[in-house]
């Protein structure tokens, strides 16, 4: 019996080790952040003026109007990017379950695909496509949110097709029909509703790879919040690491309170 | 019966599949011309081996596959091409189908729900089908804390709630155990004398077939090959298939003349549809033999065919014996007997016995 307590409390032991170590792996960078955008370079010593600067929104309007674009581009791209993968992967996914189960690999496939090609050659490829965007929509950046669909879809497609093999999609779906409903609500209210989670999953992977998407921004000259965070590194390191910190703290807190409504909502 | 609002629930719908084809890639013919018409109110089982096409007429029925040739005709109506959601029927999966993320009550109410019903009528109309399921106390229940043989009774409930013009349940029964299974199989039977719903049944199980419906299909490689009541289709197999699938039968070689088989040293009378005079096959029903010891005397003292005993099985309610026919050339039939479970223990492997036929009518098919 003593046996098995010290096995126990050197499992524990080895496994505080281990968190402990990953906590210090991440957080340290994250403190040597804080303690970079703290440090009077001039005066010497400890300043805050840094973080005073970036809560004062309207001053930071007006001084750097390229992050407050960029902030509001990106919040608007993770947003665009969420509900056109979800508009394009939901019903896709679900119809080839139902009625083409032949297509299922080439789906796959497909999604998997943005996976393999590297950033830069998809930039490469994407700028005649690109062209006609702006020459159809314009400039904006917002739609830089349909190249990243693409970029997101393997991580959403993996989301999504755990999800949809959890439930009997088949059977729900027949059983909603014959008792009267429509495509449109066997979808909206049979089949969304139990892939909550793996809704959930897929958005959140989209959200935080869109807040953290530097390479195609930057290749296509649209100005997202890493983009603006680059530009501003080359002029005020200080207050771009600052924002860097920042926007990590905020991602954590987004991705936070989605889980948050996620859990909420199912009980 | 008594006018309730309810009309088309409380007096049944008359059903017609008229030479219905469904062909599958790879030209595999599920269906092959299946007609079947199904009165008012009727309770009917299609019966047959996996592969008949037993689901696919269901599910034809149901729309949930177009037919490739035929007509569909519910209530005078022809619905071939009117998809699931217009066809108001009440529909009973073999795979659990309550949505995951109602409570039984809701997922009662759904159908209701898309027929407009305010929410008073929805709740009282779900609280009576609960009712009559006997889950009243499990309204507010989701489908993962319930069973299995609870929430297949959601399921009947929630499809008979939108009061359909025939119910379809598609081997509601197949994954509960032995004795769930028998219990709702019963109170399927209760419940659809009491609402009255036009029902087609599907199963692979000749018991649970035989057990409930009002007729019984049995089909064969797309085909109905006979239609009939339970006793009927048991009694009088129109065909050596049905004969064979329905119940247990002997398959004893014998000699046919003047419409009677020779066989087991006695006659036994055919049904239409026998084989002509000649050698032939006549299938007959274990409890259509009688077995006595030799040298008893006593029943058969005509005499009857001698065999040996290969085994004796006591069964529970019945008794099996297994005798082989002596043979002057080559190995003998073996034939099943069946006898009351406490004349088993008179019966010993290897034991003489001598069989003769009770004489119940049989079918013969030639010996090829």
């Amino acid at each position: 019996m003593s046996t098995r307590h010290t096995e126990r409390r050197k499992r524990a032991a080895l496994r505080w080790t281990v968190i402990g170590l990953t906590l210090v792996f991440f957080l340290i960078p994250l403190y040597g952040m804080l303690e970079f955008t703290t440090r009077d370079l001039i005066n010497g010593g400890r300043t805050g003026k840094f973080w005073t600067t970036l809560v004062d929104v309207p001053q930071v309007t007006e001084r750097y109007p390229a992050l407050a674009e960029g902030f509001a581009s990106s919040m608007a791209l993770a947003l665009i990017t969420v509900v056109v993968m979800l508009l394009l992967l939901v019903p896709t996914m679900t119809w080839v379950r139902l009625r083409l189960p032949g297509l299922t690999r080439t789906v796959e496939f497909i999604c998997l695909l943005p996976l393999t090609v590297p950033a830069i050659v998809l930039v490469v490829g994407l700028t005649p496509v690109y062209a006609w965007v702006t020459y159809l929509l314009g400039e904006g950046t917002v739609w830089l949110g349909l190249a990243y669909v693409i970029l997101v879809l393997p991580y959403a497609y993996r989301s999504l097709d755990a999800g949809l093999r959890a439930i009997d999609v088949k059977t729900l779906s027949e059983a909603a029909r014959s008792l009267g409903a429509s495509w449109l609500r066997v979808m909206w209210q049979i089949v969304l509703p139990n892939l909550r989670t793996a809704v959930l999953s897929a958005s959140f992977l989209s959200v935080a790879l869109v807040l953290g998407e530097f390479t195609i921004a930057n290749l296509f000259s649209r100005k997202n919040l890493q983009v603006a965070m680059f530009e501003l590194g080359k002029s005020d390191g200080q207050l771009s690491v600052a924002v860097g910190l920042a926007s990590l703290v905020f991602a954590f807190v987004v991705l936070f309170a989605m889980s948050f409504v996620g859990r909420k909502e199912k009980s | 019966m008594t006018a309730t609002p309810s009309p088309a629930a409380s007096r049944g719908t008359e059903v017609r599949l008229t030479d219905l084809t469904r062909v599958y890639p790879g030209n595999v013919r599920a269906l092959d011309g299946f007609t079947l018409h199904i009165a008012p109110g009727e309770f009917v089982a299609l019966l047959g081996p996996s592969g008949c096409g037993k689901t696919t007429a269901l599910r034809l029925l149901a729309g949930l596959e177009d037919a490739d040739g035929g007509t569909i005709e519910v209530g005078g109506r022809d619905v071939t091409n009117v998809p699931t959601s217009k066809r108001d029927m009440g529909m009973v999966f073999q795979a659990y189908s309550l949505f995951p993320h109602m409570t039984a009550r809701q997922n009662v109410e759904f159908g209701l729900q898309l027929r407009k019903q305010d929410k008073a009528t929805r709740h009282g109309r779900a609280a009576d089908m609960l009712d009559l399921v006997g889950l009243s106390k499990q309204a507010d229940r989701y489908a993962h804390q319930m069973s299995g043989g609870q929430q297949q009774r959601v399921a009947l409930a929630r499809a008979l709630a939108i009061e359909p013009q025939v119910l379809l349940l598609d081997e509601p029964l197949s994954a509960l155990d032995a004795k769930v299974r028998s219990q709702l199989r019963d109170e399927i039977r209760r419940i659809q004398l009491e609402v009255g719903t036009t029902t087609l049944f599907v199963t692979h199980d000749q018991e649970e077939a035989l057990a409930v419906a009002d007729r019984v299909g049995v089909m064969n490689a797309g085909r109905l090959e006979q239609l009939a009541s339970p006793a009927q289709l048991y009694k009088n197999p129109a065909t050596p298939f049905v004969a064979d699938f329905v119940g247990l039968t002997n398959r004893l070689h014998c000699r046919v003349a003047g419409g009677v088989a020779q066989v087991l040293g006695g006659a036994v009378p055919l049904l239409a549809g026998s084989a002509g005079d000649g050698l032939a096959i006549v299938l007959v029903r274990p409890e259509g033999v009688t077995i006595a010891p030799v040298g008893s005397g006593g029943s058969g003292g005509s005499g009857g065919a001698a065999a040996t005993v290969v085994s004796a099985s006591f069964l529970g309610a019945s008794g099996k014996i297994v005798a082989r026919l002596e043979s002057s050339e080559g190995v003998g039939d073996l034939v099943s007997v069946q006898v009351d479970n406490t004349d088993v223990t008179a019966y010993a492997p290897g034991q003489r016995v001598l069989l003769a036929p009770r004489g119940d009518a049989a079918l013969a098919v030639s010996a090829t």
